[in-house]
């Protein structure tokens, strides 16, 4: 267990390097952080006095190097925009994207696996048929036109549910603000939810299902018809446990991409997320914002990777992550 | 009554264009404590049987015509609940590949009591003594060990060992052996069929024995039945069969046998190979390959001719056997 997670930081720091090189070289890329940080007032000659003051003038090595060492400390930069630190910016609004993200994930897991497996045990059914276009369908249409599709069905024509914002937030144990805990909250959540899991759902079920029909072709399924047992006992024991082993890990990549599709579906429906942060960073050329989003965003994939080969661990027996005596 | 008794069966399978019959005129009965072996070459259809008889053939094959009686009853189209309380029950099978029949993920001691529990009113307790007391039977050492193990953490014979310890769980009549053998080394292939014979006789079991090695079935079977593009071709007791083979399918089968006796020689062979089902063969289906095929056999399907003690699907028995004399 131990090894495995000191194996796995060794990983994620190899992993953080790379990205830090490639965000730290977009921003010394991203056009002129002086025009950003001072008027259009200002002097050519106060303005070479202030990139030398800065570091700006530096070569890309040394810069790096610093950038590095403070990244190190925790420190990315103060967003020129907030004149806060970068760091601080970006978690403030970390909460508003993990509850969409945790929101879609609960919408995926409910539906994909009932509806996977359906399709797979009567492939002829036409419930099954429909399952299979509606995920074609559901595969092809991006996220902005779902969103603005639930958005005049369900907000403006039926007024159902609210178009935009985060709604009450209710805090959990003190550490954090959700929008699970309110009801104002929870209306919010619905159709960027909806949008979100629009992506992924499709795509799970449709895994599922040819995972499920490959394993019910399998020897073993086979065998567990020939000893008698009950057809439940094959499909939902036999079958399904062999059948989520590689969801389980496409699905943690997938949860860590989900992050990164936040971008689009918070723009549409104003979720003051990072996404939407990140967005509006990139308009002002805030640059060490962007940088604070990808890292948090690359930290936030090397966590999910690692809990989801934990999990893995524990559902397959053949991978042992713990040493056994 | 014979324990089972298979009466014309017919196994098709529906494909896109029409369909192909994997089995044609399937005939034979089993009495309690027999053991009977079928031989053939791949796709022969002797899997196919082995399946059929405990109606586990998937889509898109299924029994089209004929009989599988079972004390009595049709297992060809019993209701579903009834036909699982057979399976693994009255009639349990072992098959091919013991590194594919046990699922992975599931502990050898799952696996083996949800047997016993699919079967009969049983608490956890009794039924892992059950099991304990069957993996001995199979002479595996430490059974409790291996009954929190997975099939990963186990040798192929080991597994196929556990897999027999399975089959035997609920005392069946029967036995339906898919090439037990065919997926291990050599070394264990003989202790593995030593075991199911050993296990076969002490328990009054029936043994239906498939695969294509002659030389084991000859050791084990009392009656063979050889056969041949899904049809049986040849039959009548084993020691017969081996000793005299009276289809030419057959005499090709027992020549290609390697011999510790001749050295330096090449083995025969059939030349040829088997034709696949979707090819339309009027006639005996061995004639393309038949050495000794006239005009009769490429036209008429040959009817059962007795000979000895055996029964042969051929036109030219009467015809060879006068050759053989003559010479």
């Amino acid at each position: 267990m131990l090894a495995f997670l000191i194996k796995r930081l060794i990983q994620a720091v190899v992993v953080m390097f790379v990205i830090s090189i490639i965000s730290f070289s977009i921003q010394d890329n991203l056009g002129d952080p002086l025009r950003e940080l001072v008027g259009q007032s200002v002097s050519e000659a106060e303005r070479e006095l202030l990139r030398d003051k800065l570091g700006l003038n530096d070569s890309f090595l040394v810069q790096y190097v610093r950038f590095a060492g403070k990244a190190l400390q925790g420190d990315l930069g103060n967003s020129y925009f907030f004149k806060k630190p970068a760091l601080e910016v970006i978690l403030a609004k970390l909460p508003a994207t993990l509850d969409l993200v945790f929101g879609a994930t609960l919408i995926i897991v409910f539906l994909s696996i009932p509806l996977g497996v359906f399709s797979a045990l009567k492939p002829q059914s036409i419930f099954s048929k429909l399952i299979m276009g509606l995920s074609t369908v559901g595969i092809s249409i991006p996220v902005f036109l779902t969103a603005i599709c639930l958005i005049y069905i369900f907000a403006i024509e039926l007024s159902w549910a609210p178009a935009f914002g985060r709604g009450d937030t209710g805090s959990f144990l003190g550490l954090w603000d959700t929008s699970f805990l309110t009801i104002d909250g929870l209306s919010h959540l619905i159709l960027p939810c909806i949008t979100l899991a629009s992506i992924m759902l499709p795509l799970f079920i449709r895994l599922i299902r040819s995972e499920m029909l490959e394993v019910l072709q399998s020897e073993y399924v086979r065998f567990a018809w020939a000893k008698g047992l009950s057809p439940s006992r094959i499909h939902y024991i036999h079958a399904l446990k062999n059948t989520m082993l590689p969801v389980i890990t496409v699905g943690g990549v997938q949860i860590g991409t989900m992050v990164a599709y936040t971008i689009l579906t918070e723009t549409v429906f104003q979720w003051p997320g990072m996404g939407f942060l990140f967005l509006e960073a990139v308009n002002r050329v805030d640059t060490p914002l962007i940088v604070a989003y990808m890292i948090v965003v690359g930290g936030i994939f090397i966590l999910v990777n690692t809990i989801v080969d934990l999990i893995y661990g524990l559902v397959n027996p053949t991978v042992k992550l713990i040493r056994s005596k | 009554m014979p324990l089972l008794q298979v009466k014309n069966l017919e196994v098709s399978f529906a494909l896109r264009n029409g369909s192909v019959k994997a089995l044609q005129d399937i005939n034979f009965s089993v009495e309690r404590g027999d053991r009977i072996g079928i031989v053939g070459e791949s796709g022969a259809g002797k899997s196919v049987l082995g399946f059929s008889i405990l109606n586990l053939i998937s889509r898109p094959g299924s029994i089209t015509n004929g009989e599988v009686l079972f004390e009595g009853r049709n297992l060809a189209n019993l209701p579903a609940e009834e036909l699982r309380n057979i399976r693994g029950n009255r009639i349990s099978m072992i098959f091919q590949d013991p590194m594919m029949t046990l699922n992975p993920v599931l502990t050898i001691g799952t696996q083996m009591i949800e047997c016993l529990k699919a079967h009969r009113q049983i608490t956890d307790e009794n039924a892992r003594k059950i099991a304990i007391q069957k993996l001995q039977q199979v002479y595996i050492p430490s059974p409790e060990t291996r009954l929190d193990q997975y099939p990963h953490e186990l040798s192929g014979g080991m597994r196929q060992r556990i897999v027999i310890a399975i089959s035997l769980l609920m005392d069946p009549e029967i036995i339906i052996a898919d090439e037990p053998t065919t997926a291990l080394d050599v070394t264990i292939q003989a202790e593995i069929m030593e075991l199911i014979l050993e296990l076969c006789e002490r328990n009054d079991v029936a043994l239906i024995m498939i695969t294509h090695d002659l030389g084991v079935i000859s050791q084990i079977t009392k009656q063979l039945f050889v056969m041949y593009a899904g049809r049986i071709i040849e039959q009548g007791p084993t020691k017969e069969i081996i000793n005299d083979a009276q289809h030419p399918y057959t005499q090709g089968l027992i020549n290609a046998l390697p011999q510790m006796t001749v050295r330096g020689e090449r083995l025969q062979q059939i030349r040829g190979s088997m034709p696949s089902l979707n090819d339309s063969l009027t006639g005996c289906a061995f004639n393309p390959r038949c050495d000794h095929a006239e005009d009769i056999c490429t036209e008429t399907l040959p009817s059962y001719t007795a000979s000895g003690g055996c029964k042969v699907a051929c036109h030219l028995v009467e015809k060879m056997k006068n050759q053989e004399v003559l010479s």
